[in-house]
């Protein structure tokens, strides 16, 4: 195994050539996920953090352009070198994926059993029998009730919380290194959201495994991420460890999204902090920085000059894309 | 006191399905007061949105009574249905699928007022600049778009212009942000409130988010398998939930802040149980920590606390 962190993303872009242009739907982002953690990775929609993951899994579009600096290091692999066999080769034992729609990632006409012992069959040519049985006692790892009678039922047959246990118990067939998980509760009700994200905390624990948490609420990630990576149109705008993010939030975008969430604390009635206007297009992103025609702080240098992605003075882990960062007006 | 703008009584909505029937509402009741804020709550399934729908005889209840202004509105048939519409009106989940994608705004917005017959087309071209206007969209851009050419916060802008666009007096939303971002659900929110000020609205708001119904709602009521658990004051419900269900539901929020560990749901582990046979007793005992013998025998009738909310409960959180 290859020293370093498990996964290391550098100068990743995803661009879609349309009719309307070209869509940077990911422009240059660098990151990294170490064996074992979770990054939270936090945007609104359309801020590229469902292509980016898709373009780490392999899973886009023919269409889809990967421009040539564009590094995606899995273990020491680059995985945009790779063909499509020994690329499927990796998916499965290495990364694994869970969809935020858990009606439309399974397979309505298989059974469930057969859709998670199918990898396994592929990758390490599993036996049926022993896939069965792997596949039961899978079932029973994410909570499922009488694994043995659901294991020969179909999609259809089982709630909306019990298909994303079983699109869970799928990707952590083969035991991956790295999981990503896209918006997987998003399409969820809150009393299973929570037993969601802890079922897939614990199988994180339990297997050593790294997990990549995509959402769009920042209070999902505050009590289950060890990193978190903010999104905004196509870029990495501020990363930090978690409760450096919420103690000491830099980034304008960051603090807004925050501002936004309703609080249970505030009585009724209470005017909310919404973000005005709405992202930047990305066919055509403003001169600067991305976020500067919404943010309440941007001055003349922000809607000229881009500000790069560069690390707090105070805590060498935490970084920001900002002119004029919270915090430390002082200094700019 | 004044009458309530709408009084639901025992209000029942049951389909036939194969060989059983669905019991989606099993008799609710309430009140809803001129310029209030009811919040309905409860998980997917539970209810909320068939009662919202049976309020907009959409269709109407198999059971029960719907007065709104006085008027019995399950009583009512055809065109005088029709011409009351014009005073309840409703915005869906999803703004994109709910608005039709081969008509331009202008004609959207505007097709209430045709249907009541309410001015001339001209006239209603007006109308309807100055609705788009009041909910945010540049009219002289937005009348001749068609709705894929907006964002999910924008076409929920158009459903509330097209819902506001006769002046209802009571204005049903159903799960209105829960399709949308955070940073755009605030928006809509703001712009809700503005509203209610601006037109004077009475609001039965759906959602199941507690953290969104805790800035909208003067009251809430939570609701489980096709009855309400709780209802009361927003303050209360939130500083001390009387019904497990209700607490069980705001333990689940998510707390943005990372020094809070997430505690687990105080829910028994497990489905809602099927509406085609519901538990025996009270509806929510199968999940219930504090269940116990009597709760599968008698179900719990809502009653009247001394602060002033009902609750469902054989043995509620909060002394009597």
């Amino acid at each position: 195994m290859a020293d370093g962190p498990l996964l290391r993303v550098e100068q990743l872009s995803t661009h879609f050539d349309t009719r309307a242009g070209l869509v940077r739907a990911v422009d240059g982002v660098s990151f990294h996920v170490d064996a074992g953690e979770t990054l939270g990775l936090v945007g609104e929609s359309g801020c590229g953090k469902s292509v980016l993951s898709r373009t780490i899994m392999g899973l886009l579009p023919s269409y889809a352009r990967v421009p040539d600096q564009s590094r995606i290091l899995f273990n020491g692999t680059d995985l945009l070198t790779l063909g499509r066999r020994q690329r499927r080769a990796i998916s499965g034992p290495g990364l694994a994926m869970v969809f935020q729609d858990p009606m439309t990632s399974l397979n309505p006409v298989l059974r469930i059993g057969e859709q998670i012992s199918e990898s396994m069959r592929f990758h390490f040519g599993t036996p049926r029998a022993e896939g069965r049985r792997k596949a039961i006692s899978l079932l029973g790892d994410v909570g499922i009730p009488q694994p043995e009678v659901r294991v020969d039922q179909y999609p259809h047959q089982m709630s909306g919380g019990m298909r994303q246990r079983v699109a869970i118990a799928i990707a952590l067939a083969c035991e991956p290194k790295l999981l990503i998980a896209d918006e997987p509760t998003t399409a969820l009700d809150v009393t299973v959201q929570a037993g969601i994200l802890e079922l897939l905390k614990d199988a994180q624990r339990r297997r050593g495994m790294a997990m990549i948490l995509i959402t769009h609420d920042l209070g999902v990630v505050a009590g289950r991420a060890d990193r978190v990576a903010v999104m905004y149109a196509g870029r990495i705008v501020e990363t930090a460890p978690v409760r450096e993010l919420f103690a000491r939030t830099r980034m304008r975008y960051t603090q807004a999204l925050l501002d936004s969430i309703p609080r249970l604390d505030a009585p009724p009635h209470t005017r909310l902090n919404a973000i005005a206007g709405r992202p930047p297009s990305l066919i055509d992103p403003p001169a600067g920085c991305r976020f500067a025609p919404r943010c309440a702080a941007a001055q003349e240098r922000c809607r000229v000059e881009v500000p790069d992605l560069s690390a707090d003075s105070g805590c060498a882990a935490h970084s920001f894309a900002c002119w004029f960062p919270r915090g430390l007006e002082a200094a700019a | 006191m004044n009458a309530p703008l709408l009084r639901v009584r025992d209000m029942v909505m049951e389909f036939p399905v194969g060989r059983g029937t669905v019991h989606a509402v099993s008799g609710v009741s309430f009140d809803l007061a001129r310029g209030e804020t009811l919040a309905l709550v409860g998980e997917s399934g539970c209810g909320k949105s068939t009662t919202a729908r049976a309020v907009m005889q959409l269709p109407p209840p198999t059971g029960g009574s719907v007065e709104l202004n006085g008027v019995d509105l399950t009583r009512q048939r055809g065109s005088s249905l029709r011409s009351l519409r014009r005073q309840f009106q409703m915005i869906f989940q999803n703004p994109i699928s709910s608005l039709n994608p081969r008509k331009r705004v202008a004609e959207i917005v505007a097709k209430p007022l045709a249907v009541a017959g309410i001015g001339t087309p001209a006239s209603r071209r007006e109308r309807v600049a100055e609705v788009l206007d009041t909910v945010g969209l540049d009219p002289a851009i937005a009348m001749d778009k068609r709705p894929h050419e907006f964002s999910g916060g924008q076409c929920q802008r158009i459903s509330i212009a097209r819902a506001l666009v006769l002046e209802p007096d009571l204005l049903i939303c159903d799960e209105p942000v829960s399709a949308l971002d955070v940073s755009i659900q605030a928006q809509i929110l703001n712009l809700l409130e503005d509203m209610k000020t601006r037109f004077d609205l009475t609001m039965l708001f759906i959602s199941h988010d507690l953290a969104v119904v805790r800035n909208v709602a003067d009251r809430v009521a939570v609701m489980y398998l096709g009855r309400f658990c709780e209802v009361g004051r927003s303050e209360l419900l939130y500083a001390r939930p009387a019904h497990p269900y209700t607490r069980a539901l705001l333990s689940a929020i998510p707390v943005p802040d990372p020094t809070v560990t997430p505690r687990p749901v105080e829910l028994v582990e497990g489905d809602l149980p099927s509406p085609l046979a519901p538990p025996s007793g009270c509806r929510f005992r199968t999940r219930c920590p504090l269940a116990s013998e009597r709760c599968a025998r008698e179900v719990p009738e809502l009653r009247d606390l001394p602060d002033g909310r009902a609750v469902a409960c054989h043995f509620p959180l909060v002394e009597h």
